[in-house]
């Protein structure tokens, strides 16, 4: 049994190494004092205070901020209905066509959904004159898109976990779809919702391909910002920001987890 | 009654018109767009249907089309697009069965933070991990620099911008998505199985080629379409870690786009891109649609 398992255990140690070996050396190297961020020249918080300072970085980081706030928070309302449909509604027309369409965000690259839809919201401008240019609406749009696809997966899942009887129990006892849904099916998928609010929000704050094809001069994000410094070589700053960024998103990711690992049966025992 | 049919109805149309209008009507533009010619002005393409002599008339043309087959650019880039990808779902299968069979026959306390270390870095930045890989890789890099040092390379190794650092790059971002699906199907594996393969002589070799992998070929079929699928349109690696040769489909699309300024050639590329992935595509949504968990 034990020469069997060693060598999985070696490879699963092996892929933690690769998986976060590239992350420690980014936050290592943050703190370095030399400019050449791979010469180690003593320990030095100067570039995050240069971080600091950097008014396109503190301007883009903002936006990102308020965009994905917005597309959060719009993904977990459509992304919620979406799976709400796909898990409980077993029959309505063109179905297949609708689950067809969820997963359309889920598979396709993302240079042909930034193309795609900076396309649409061209043609939509010419026809209608909406939206008026490109930016943070456009932008909005593009990572509801994407983000309630994943909400939808996550909602569905956990609605596919606990057990319909107890919906079906409050219908029987003559309670309102609405009502069942608020006092019943929302508290049973509220971990899953808070779960796919923060997947959503991290999926936006970090879309760079979709928001380069949509964005337009006076929206310019985060992801965009490193993109065009990091195109010109590595950076001392980007490695602060990013060490900055590691720590909020690991937050919420544990958050995250935690919230999903809570299932409907451990709560009822 | 009436009430359950209109709440119903709504929450049937809002996401259903979403969709419709922001994931499939872009894609039926971008077949149109493919259509059209080139000009210069805002937007950069002509119309379909010149509606000037008072009878519609065809103005639309397959040249961006004639031009992905007569110019060899786009066939290699294709063709090596399709090589990175397949290569990089053989890497991740070498190297997340192993990782997804430990954590799935791991002490059942520990299996849900072995796996959620793996999904962790998929949730930090892509751009910053790909990033990262820079550093660690460049002539006076991280890696090389403990290569000198430790005496095994005389002069550093061209790791950066070639094709070597694509696949590096590609492999580390999608490796997740190959171990959680193996994970998936590696865990519901009964262990009485294996032992009764012992218990009537096999070798634990042949134990695992002849239970253990059949038994998990759908966790395979799963990850590797979903680590080929975003492998073939990636445009950040092989942007960053690749070299001037480097060519890949998502990287020509975006130059055509961004530095071309070829709307229609992009959407021809884009739609050439499509119907490459429609077939894994369509298996993969059979996943997605049967196995929501």
């Amino acid at each position: 049994m034990s020469r069997r398992s060693v060598f999985p255990w070696t490879m699963l140690g092996l892929g933690y190494v690769f998986l976060y070996g590239p992350i420690v050396s980014l936050i290592v190297y943050s703190f370095n004092a030399s400019r050449l961020v791979t010469v180690w020249a003593g320990f030095s918080t100067h570039w995050y205070v240069e971080l600091w300072r950097n008014q396109a970085i503190r301007d883009a980081a903002l936006m990102s901020l308020r965009i994905a706030a917005l597309a959060a928070t719009g993904s977990l309302v459509l992304g919620t209905a979406a799976g709400v449909v796909l898990s409980r509604y077993r029959r309505f027309p063109a179905r297949a066509l609708f689950s067809g369409a969820i997963a359309v965000p889920l598979v396709l690259p993302e240079v042909i959904m930034g193309l795609s839809l900076l396309l649409l919201f061209v043609g939509l401008e010419g026809a209608f004159g909406w939206p008026e240019g490109r930016g943070v609406l456009t932008i909005v749009i593009a990572h509801i898109t994407l983000g309630m696809a994943y909400v939808a997966v996550v909602v569905q899942a956990r609605l596919h976990a606990f057990d319909r009887s107890v919906e079906e129990a409050a219908l029987d006892l003559g309670a309102r779809p609405w009502k069942v849904f608020a006092v019943i099916t929302l508290p049973l998928i509220a971990p899953a919702l808070a779960a796919g609010w923060l997947l959503a929000f991290s999926l936006s704050l970090d879309d760079l391909i979709m928001t380069s094809f949509v964005s337009g001069p006076a929206s310019t994000t985060l992801p965009m910002v490193i993109f065009s410094s990091v195109r010109l070589g590595v950076s001392p700053q980007v490695n602060a920001l990013a060490t900055v960024l590691i720590l909020l998103v690991t937050i919420a990711a544990v958050i995250a987890g935690r919230l999903m690992a809570r299932s409907p049966q451990g709560q009822a025992s | 009654m009436s009430s359950k049919s209109w709440g119903r109805r709504a929450v049937i149309a809002a996401p259903y018109l979403w969709l419709g209008l922001f994931a499939l009507v872009p894609l039926a533009i971008v077949l149109k767009i493919s259509l059209a010619e080139s000009v210069l002005g805002i937007p950069p393409y002509g119309p379909l249907i010149d509606m000037s002599g008072g009878t519609p008339t065809w103005v639309g043309t397959l040249e961006n089309y004639q031009r992905l087959i007569s110019d060899s650019l786009y066939a290699r880039a294709y063709l090596s697009s399709i090589l990175y990808a397949a290569g990089t779902t053989g890497l991740c299968l070498l190297l997340g069965y192993p990782m997804a069979y430990a954590i799935a026959r791991a002490p059942k306390a520990w299996r849900v933070t072995l796996l959620m270390m793996v999904i962790l870095p998929f949730w930090t930045s892509f751009l910053l991990r790909v990033y990262a890989w820079i550093g660690l890789l460049k002539g006076n890099g991280f890696i090389n620099n403990a290569l000198v040092w430790l005496g095994l390379v005389g002069e550093p190794l061209p790791l950066l911008n070639n094709s070597f650092s694509v696949f590096v790059g590609l492999v580390y971002g999608y490796l997740p998505f190959m171990v959680l699906p193996l994970y998936a199907q590696l865990e519901k594996l009964d262990p009485g199985l294996l032992e009764a393969a012992a218990d009537l002589g096999s070798r634990p070799w042949r134990a695992f080629l002849s239970v253990t992998l059949p038994l998990s070929l759908p966790g395979i079929a799963a990850g590797s379409l979903l680590v080929f699928i975003p492998a073939v349109g990636e445009f950040v690696i092989p942007e960053l870690l690749g070299g001037p040769d480097t060519l890949m489909i998502g990287k020509v699309l975006w130059d055509e786009f961004f530095n071309n300024r070829d709307w229609p050639a992009a959407s021809a590329v884009a739609v050439a891109l499509l119907a490459l992935l429609a077939l894994p595509m369509a298996l993969i949504r059979r996943h997605i649609a049967e196995e929501p968990s």
